[in-house]
């Protein structure tokens, strides 16, 4: 081994002594969690159920508007269409001249 | 059909199947890195929420319990970045099980300070890899990351560790 690769060897072996050195003061700080702190106090399903509905239920509710919302036309838009479909009956010479400016 | 197809599906039985089978995993993982009970269970139903509305992005072939995982990933690390400023670590979680009586009061509590202050995907990191000693496998996995990412970030948040250490006391000592 060189001088050089026996430098480098060292200062890896000095950055593994620090690394063990802050894990043990971090360990000694903050502790691994014990077995009986990762379980759950309670049935998280009911909680999680209680969400799934409610979106479900705002979705289907957003969904019935936006249906109704694209259904939904005004009166006077009726009128107008029956009034047209009248013109249309009644003078039926329109209808060319109509068509010519389409 | 089976479980995960019918999950896909949007079975909420075969839904509720799976929860049931994976949550207590999914909690112990996320509470590795919130470490905080009540916080853990928000963010195993904000995963499993989460879960539920992207199904039609899983492939029912695949691991759903790996799946799991990096979903928790992600919403524990939304919640590092979203709680970065009022984290602090709860008191009944912090007692060494085999205390060193070389290390003291002060210089754990320098440390939990100093951990806190950690940007949140360096944190999340060094809890896994550092104090939970979780393999860098599973940490890359979960994460979304290269195994030589987990390392180099390992290597940075023990760099901003001991910087800050070194912050931390010039600064104690200033003040005594």
């Amino acid at each position: 081994m060189n001088p050089e690769q026996q430098n480098r060897a060292s200062d890896r072996d000095a950055e593994d002594q620090e690394l063990k050195q802050l894990k043990h003061l971090l360990r000694q700080a903050i502790p691994p969690l014990p077995s009986d702190q990762l379980e759950p106090r309670a049935d998280l399903w009911p909680q999680l159920r209680v969400r799934i509905e409610s979106q479900s239920n705002w979705d289907r509710g957003a969904n019935s508007n936006r249906e109704r919302r694209r259904t939904r036309v005004p009166w006077f838009d009726w009128a107008l269409a029956a009034l047209a479909a009248a013109a249309l009956l009644i003078f039926p010479g329109i209808i060319p001249a109509l068509l010519y400016h389409f | 059909m089976d479980l995960q197809q019918r999950f896909v599906a949007g079975d909420l039985e075969a839904f509720e199947q799976l929860f049931r089978d994976h949550q207590r995993q999914v909690y112990a993982w996320i509470m590795r890195i919130v470490r905080n009970s009540a916080t853990a269970e928000d963010l195993t139903v904000e995963t499993f929420w989460r879960i539920y509305r992207s199904r039609l992005l899983f492939r029912p072939d695949g691991s759903f319990s790996a799946w799991s995982h990096r979903i928790a990933t992600n919403v524990a690390l939304d919640h590092l970045r979203k709680a970065r400023l009022e984290t602090t670590l709860p008191d009944d979680l912090l007692a060494p099980v085999a205390p060193d009586p070389a290390v003291s009061r002060e210089t754990r509590d320098r440390i939990r300070s100093a951990f806190v202050n950690l940007p949140p995907k360096y944190r999340l990191v060094a809890t896994l890899a550092l104090i939970e000693e979780a393999p860098y496998e599973k940490i890359a996995a979960t994460a979304g990351i290269t195994i030589s990412l987990v390392k180099v970030r390992v290597f940075r948040a023990t760099r901003m560790l001991r910087k800050q250490l070194r912050a931390l006391a010039t600064e104690i000592g200033a003040r005594s």
